[in-house]
């Protein structure tokens, strides 16, 4: 914590700027924490190495480069940081619910360490939450939606993985060695500069970022190509599926936007470790031009993570209203105008910085005409349920709730649109509740829609319905109770990230929020449960023929969890619902009279021992301990130039091996056919009884 | 609308029945173009920063005083000239001569090398005249794009490097040939951001 350490000016020659100070072991939240977090990773790894299955990982997992593996391990990870994101959501509720004046004082977290948590909490949310579960799932589904074998390049894949990973620890290493940023989540300078954050908070996070971001920056050129290149023959681009569509969208964004991210922290960087000038206060900077490039690269970002739950949207309601979804083409061309107008309109995250009226008015619009091709998309999901016959799983659960949320959190971005308003509400908890509004209504509440759709597809048996339903109520309920107050709050005039407040008036909101906090907590719980009892009951609710839900797409026409070649045969589309056409003709599930061998890429070491010199590296950058930062970069390189001589990085899957595969399939498929068929004779026996 | 689509031709199975034949070196290339496209937007927002930046000087010595039009000139034709001297390479190894292409790339390697060394030299020569890039925002702005494009040149050449080895092992493989082209592509595309630098920040600089 910032109160006790020292700041180290000088580094030393072997430690850097590590002493005994950056362990905060007088804080007994803290400790308490790492002991906690110790014990499980020692009992995680006791395990595995108990039961011997360090190969097995290594060899089935860590080096994998099947994107069906690598999109699991995504989302395994960035449940983990939900967990952590949304225990500093707790924090700060169950702060601003008791650090009301008054006698009892101003509740249980000091400044520094409040402006931690909320800085962490976005960061994790958006960077360690939200992208790994998005990217995971494009992981798992695109390839399989496109009828390709795996990703264009699956060794860049595992890499971006990695990097992921690497961004993670380092963010969680700042939890117990040093500090993190406390400077909010975008670390706006002068507060992210060296004269107000003098010791390493701010460098973990540009390390955790720089780091995570070249690996975000991989996946999005990995995906284009995979999209425009790879997909199944007759597959044209207005034949494939929606989640597909906005999937390339969002991929197109990253590679246009990301950059922009890698040079503003590259400049930070260079501003805090080599004295330059770029967004200092003095010596000709320009902090305002932190502030531009910064949102020219988020506000594409919250598009990147949105876009894709639109696609899932698209997908979902298609599947349960039985019906093909309506107006394809206008969806499409709505996700690729939001994706082109997300780059003309990043100025609206600061109209109060006095560009002035005209500037503020063309952003100011163009945010608005932004809605239009969102509402569009609102119609083709509402249109292609009427007439439907819908039916309410748990997936079509969540859509419904995204409807209404997701609807009343647009409005409240319209209005923070109008420039006017904007310099009342603008840095309010009306601005947080909208956010939240848009991501936990739209983005989150998308991917927990397709965690439950594609989770057959990618494990092989069902989650449990009825426990999903009561999630998805608790979240909603829980949602509405913590973020309409902060509405209200909002127009009362309460700042975002307070730490303490003299007016009694917003207690009781707060206290409303904190319950809200608290249900969604719930809602988490059955969610981690219902994803035990599923796996506890995997045998029940196994899917047997690949297709459980009646899907109309490629990704239900092979076995789940699918072969690790994925097709037996390349699909020769003619239809944008391939699967469903397929069936309508009866030609699915026919075996094929012959195989062919497969062409496969064989797993890599590289990635993920790469990714170990990044930690190396960027943990040596954070405390500048110069030699270790060498040793890192020397790593990285070496494995790389290694790699690249390395041969025989791909091999063929022989016919045999194909037929075994397929045939063990086909078999199952039979024995549960009679299987069923024995119940079915119970059922017509017990009903004549 | 209709559902269902018209019964398929007999014989259509859903499946292709023929081994399909991916192009592979197609996706590098492809690929590569866009990184390439991400690596413009790096640079352009570079130029952008340097836009906003370039007349910042907050008293430290000005740009038009230590600009020197000859000496950026011949460091541009040195990068320029490798930029012919990888086309020459290219040709060679179309036409399978491994001696071409080593003498041509040998040759590329030492220009990039004489551009690189001019350029720290110049970086050198404005640190000691009061233009470092700690000295004000225009120099740190100067520094960060013009370095940028020298760490670009700096990992263009540790790669020639690693393929004068790959070379030497495999010959021109069609692995190689892949490699080949997609570093002769990030050589170019470096010289056309060097044309866009000596233009925006050299001469204009002058001016």
């Amino acid at each position: 914590m910032a109160s006790n350490h020292t700041v180290v000016t000088e580094p030393h020659i072997f430690f850097g700027k590590l002493t005994l100070d950056s362990i905060p072991y007088h804080d007994p939240i803290l400790v308490t924490t790492f002991t906690v977090v110790v014990i499980g990773t020692l009992g995680l790894v006791g395990a595995v190495l108990y039961f011997g299955k360090l190969k097995y990982l290594w060899n089935e997992w860590f080096t994998s480069v099947d994107h069906k593996k690598i999109g699991i391990m995504y989302v395994i990870a960035s449940l983990i940081m939900l967990l952590r994101g949304f225990s500093d959501a707790l924090l700060m509720r169950s702060q601003q619910a008791i650090a009301v004046a008054s006698e009892s004082g101003a509740g249980y977290l000091p400044p520094e360490h409040y402006d931690q948590i909320f800085t962490a909490h976005g960061v994790i949310m958006i960077f360690f939450v939200a992208m790994p579960l998005v990217v995971g799932l494009m992981n798992i589904v695109v390839p399989l939606q496109i009828g390709a074998r795996d990703v264009a390049f699956p060794f860049l894949n595992s890499l971006s993985f990695w990097l992921f990973v690497v961004g993670a620890l380092l963010l969680n290493i700042s939890l117990f060695l040093g500090e993190f940023a406390a400077t909010g989540w975008l670390a706006y300078p002068p507060l992210s500069g060296l004269e107000y954050s003098p010791w390493v908070g701010v460098d973990y996070w540009l390390w955790a970022l720089q780091i995570s971001g070249i690996g975000t920056l991989l996946t999005g050129v990995n995906f284009v190509v995979t999209i425009l290149r790879m997909r199944a023959p007759g597959m044209s681009l207005m034949k494939m599926p929606v989640f597909t569509w906005t999937s390339l969208c969002a991929n197109v964004l990253i590679v246009a936007a990301f950059p922009i991210l890698t040079v503003t922290i590259t400049l930070l960087t260079l501003d805090r470790y080599l004295g330059t000038h770029f967004f200092t206060g003095d010596m000709g900077g320009n902090q305002m031009m932190y502030v531009n490039l910064i949102w020219a690269w988020g506000h594409p970002e919250v598009y990147i993570l949105i876009l894709p739950a639109f696609g899932i949207f698209s997908e979902v309601t298609a599947t349960f209203s039985r019906k093909r979804l309506f107006g394809y083409t206008s969806l499409v061309w709505a996700t690729a105008c939001i994706m082109v107008l997300s780059f003309v309109v990043w100025l609206h995250h600061f109209f109060t910085m006095g560009a002035g009226a005209s500037v503020n008015a063309f952003f100011g619009i163009a945010t608005m005409i932004i809605s239009i091709p969102t509402g569009v998309k609102l119609f083709n999901w509402l249109f292609t349920m009427y007439k439907g016959r819908v039916e309410y799983t748990s997936p079509m659960w969540w859509t419904v709730a995204f409807f209404l949320t997701f609807t009343i959190g647009g409005m409240t971005g319209v209005m923070l649109a109008i420039p006017a308003a904007n310099f009342v509400l603008h840095n309010s908890l009306f601005l947080i509740a909208h956010f939240h509004n848009v991501i936990i209504g739209g983005s989150l509440f998308g991917y927990f829609a397709g965690l439950i759709y594609w989770w057959p597809k990618a494990t092989g048996f069902m989650l449990n319905e009825t426990l999903n339903k009561w999630a998805c109520g608790l979240w909603t309920v829980g949602f509405f109770m913590a973020f309409m107050p902060l509405y209200v709050l909002g127009f009362m005039g309460m700042t975002r990230r307070l730490n303490y407040y003299d007016n009694p008036v917003w207690n009781m909101w707060l206290l409303v929020a904190a319950a809200g906090a608290l249900i969604v907590l719930c809602g988490i719980l059955v969610q981690l449960y219902a994803i035990f009892a599923s796996i506890r009951d995997h045998k029940k609710n196994q899917d047997v023929t690949g297709d459980p839900w009646g899907g109309r797409t490629l990704e239900w026409s092979t076995s789940s969890p699918p072969p690790f070649y994925n097709f037996a045969m390349l699909p020769d589309v003619r239809d944008r619902d391939h699967w469903h056409d397929m069936k309508e003709h009866g030609l699915a599930y026919q075996r094929p009279e012959k195989y062919n061998r497969i062409h496969m890429p064989k797993n890599t070491w590289a990635g993920a021992v790469m990714g170990g010199f990044f930690l190396v590296l960027g943990f040596a950058m954070v405390w500048h301990i110069w030699w270790m930062a060498i040793l890192g970069s020397a790593g990285i390189l070496g494995s790389w130039i290694a790699y690249a001589f390395q041969r025989d990085k791909d091999y063929y899957v022989e016919v045999d091996e194909v037929e075994a595969v397929e045939n063990a399939h086909y078999q199952r498929m039979e024995r549960a056919k009679q299987r069923q068929d024995v119940v079915d004779e119970d059922d017509i026996v017990t009903i004549s009884v | 609308m209709s559902t269902v689509l018209p019964a398929p031709e007999p014989g259509y199975t859903g499946y292709i029945q023929e081994d399909h034949h991916h192009d592979y070196a197609g996706d590098s290339v492809f690929g590569f173009w866009v990184y390439i496209l991400s690596d413009c937007i790096l640079f352009a927002t570079l130029f952008a920063v340097y836009a906003v930046l370039q007349n910042n000087f907050a008293g430290a010595t000005e740009a038009v005083e230590l600009f020197e039009l000859n000496y950026v000139l011949a460091e541009t034709a040195l990068l320029l000239a490798s930029s012919f001297t990888f086309g020459m390479g290219m040709l060679a190894a179309n036409n399978n001569s491994m001696k071409g292409l080593f003498g041509w790339l040998l040759v590329t390697f030492g220009l990039g090398a004489g551009f690189l060394v001019m350029e720290v030299n110049e970086f050198i020569h404005f640190t000691h005249e009061g233009a470092a890039a700690w000295d004000s925002g225009a120099w740190s702005a100067f520094y960060g794009l013009i370095g940028t494009h020298g760490l670009h040149v700096f990992a263009g050449m540790v790669w020639m490097l690693v393929l004068f080895v790959l070379l030497a092992r495999d010959g021109l493989s069609a692995e190689n040939r892949t490699r080949l082209t997609l570093l002769s592509l990030f050589w170019h595309f470096l010289d056309i951001i060097w044309i866009c630098v000596f233009s925006f920040v050299y001469l204009m600089g002058v001016m």
